[in-house]
């Protein structure tokens, strides 16, 4: 298993916001976390990249143990996360932004950062017509389409998305998850956080549902999609 | 708002792409380019005659004081401090109130040295004065970098107060009377270090300023700066990139210090008297004004920030008791005028897109990682 989370507590003061939660990702696979506001899926995903220290569990990725791992190790291990929201620079043109995702790596100035920079922009060609204008006047799509484009710039082995659908269009949003099919199936592991259950269900391999701290269900991403209570809790339905 | 917020608002607002005098300069043929830049450092080292240049001299003379003691004693040692802040304010992000507690480093550092407990000469104590005020920056920045945004600003605020305080009450330090008779730079050929001459000791700053000037250029361009950059756009999304975050800030407070310190020893040297008065709080506000003043995270703005804020008062001597009142409404424009300061941070213009050629085959995400080590 590449990422192997057991039992993972982490509080905020005295309020427990993960009350030891379990899950896998095998390399290859696109992963879920479902729930709703407040489950703990954001936290989920900083603990994983390090931002936030646990209070019990621990975090093994590709067999190491990296629960104390500081954020920026994790980076070169593989682990690259596009943050919830506006996590990308605002002061700089989306080209040093990208520039800035691939500087965890050794060979930051070879043709492979070039090769990366080109395949980033064929990924997200609104990123190329916009490579000198300045992260912060992007609007909200792009900003999400830079950052993670900026993530895949440190090839990592894990991609950590958190809320990639955020405050996007539907048509904007059917666009990034078929992305995010695409750079899973050039061989990147995705863990994929989300709020827009239907369509994180859909293109998983395996999803998590979370509520309250605690995993509550798991299996297949299709039957999860058909499952009652899923259904009746997060998808509207009857 | 925090004050923080505020501050972070106004140093990251993003600046237009705009093509600045550096960049006209950068763009010209290498034999101008060289010959222009040999001539603005001539003409800075020329600067103690300016006043008898005609209309420059009625514009930069200093009436009621001496020029020359003016550019050596304040405006020298200003554009120094606000280069050293300008790179833990402006390049890292940092808000630090109490800088001034590394220019008392650097200066006490000296006058111990050289004269309260010991007689080293000045060119030996200058680099160890610089040396202690950067392990001061450290020994500060260690526990105090964790924190973030208003409560770092109040720490280092504290810092400034408590190395003050201490010194007033530590007999070792010279307690409230301070320390006198410390150390002079050596006399270099003609240049003789003495009371009667303040030239020596501004062409010695004006030396001084051109190489940390150098320094840091290169500094800002490196892996270092474009760390800075990071940390200062957002604090998590760079450690998120695999920036060590308090590794940087660290640096940028240790080298932040280290100039600081450097000020200290270049005007405890040239007044050869120090004590406690001389380092008020209203010193770190004013270092802190030079910043903002001149244009956070640009390091010309530093520069003429700091030479500004030191010679402003100067030349407004003949309001008399409202000179302070004078500079205070001449601040307050200049804020609501150039609210990202004289000279604003600029983006750097696009070279890559005319040397960047697409590779030849589209590689995969997937394909064997040759990005970690």
């Amino acid at each position: 298993m590449l990422l192997e989370v057991t039992d993972l507590r982490v509080a905020y003061g005295k309020i427990e916001a993960l009350k030891g939660v379990s899950f896998g990702v095998n390399e290859g696979e696109i992963v879920t976390l479902v729930g709703a506001n407040g489950a703990g899926k954001t936290t989920t995903m900083r603990t994983i990249s390090g931002l936030r220290t646990v209070i019990g569990g621990s975090i093994k990725f590709n067999g190491q143990d990296i629960t104390t791992m500081p954020s920026h190790q994790r980076v070169k291990l593989g682990i690259c996360q596009a943050p919830e929201g506006r996590g990308i620079f605002p002061g700089m043109t989306v080209r040093e932004n990208l520039d800035m995702g691939a500087y965890a790596r050794v060979d930051q100035k070879s043709v492979a950062v070039n090769e990366d920079m080109e395949r980033v922009m064929q990924l997200f060609p609104r990123l190329r017509e916009r490579t000198s204008q300045l992260g912060g006047t992007l609007s909200g799509g792009e900003q999400q389409m830079l950052a993670i484009g900026r993530a895949l710039m440190s090839r990592p082995r894990l991609l950590l998305l958190d809320e990639p659908s955020m405050g996007l269009a539907p048509k904007l949003i059917a666009q990034i998850f078929s992305i995010i099919t695409e750079i899973n199936q050039q061989g990147t592991t995705v863990l994929l956080v989300e709020q827009n259950a239907a369509q994180a269900l859909r293109r998983a391999d395996r999803a998590y549902v979370l509520e309250t701290g605690n995993v509550v269900k798991m299996g297949k991403g299709i039957e999860l999609l058909d499952d009652p209570a899923v259904r009746a809790a997060y998808l509207g339905g009857r | 708002m925090s004050l923080s917020d505020a501050f972070k608002e106004l140093t990251s607002r993003p600046a237009r792409t705009v093509s600045g005098v550096g960049e006209r300069v950068g763009d010209m043929p290498r034999v101008a380019r060289w010959s222009l830049i040999a001539l603005f450092v001539v003409s800075l080292y020329l600067m103690p005659w300016w006043p008898e240049v005609p209309l420059l001299g009625w514009l930069v003379d200093t009436p009621g004081t001496s020029f020359e003691g003016v550019i050596t004693d304040k405006v020298v040692i200003y554009v120094l401090v606000a280069l050293g802040l300008n790179v833990v304010v402006g390049l890292a992000g940092l808000l630090d109130l109490g800088y001034v507690g590394f220019y008392a480093v650097g200066a006490y550092t000296l006058g111990v040295l050289s004269s309260q407990h010991a007689n080293l000469p000045w060119l030996l104590c200058v680099p160890i004065a610089v040396a202690v005020s950067m392990i001061s920056g450290v020994v500060l920045g260690t526990p105090t970098l964790r924190l973030r945004g208003d409560y770092l600003a109040i720490v280092t605020l504290g810092f400034g107060e408590i190395i003050r305080i201490s010194a007033n009450n530590a007999d070792w330090l010279g307690g409230s009377r301070g320390i006198s008779k410390i150390a002079k730079p050596p006399n270099i050929g003609p240049l003789k270090f003495g009371i009667l001459d303040a030239k020596p000791y501004f062409f010695l700053g004006l030396t001084i300023i051109i190489v940390v000037v150098f320094f840091l250029r290169r500094l800002e361009h490196s892996r270092v700066g474009r760390a800075w950059n990071a940390v200062r756009e957002d604090e998590d999304a760079a450690e998120l990139m695999g920036v060590n975050t308090f590794k940087f800030k660290l640096w940028a407070f240790a080298i932040g210090a280290a100039i600081g310190g450097l000020a200290g020893t270049l005007y405890a040297g040239k007044v050869r008297f120090i004590n406690p008065s001389n380092f008020p709080l209203q010193l770190s506000i004013l270092f802190l004004a030079a910043v903002v003043l001149g244009g956070t995270g640009n390091m010309w703005g530093a520069i003429l920030g700091g030479a500004v804020v030191a010679w402003m008062p100067e030349r407004f001597r003949n309001f008399a008791d409202k000179r302070v009142f004078v500079f205070g409404v001449a601040l307050v424009l200049v804020m609501v005028f150039r609210p990202q300061g004289l000279i604003p941070r600029k983006i750097r213009k696009e070279r890559w897109l005319a040397n960047w050629k697409p590779p030849q085959r589209t590689p995969q995400f997937g394909e064997t990682g040759t990005g970690r080590g």
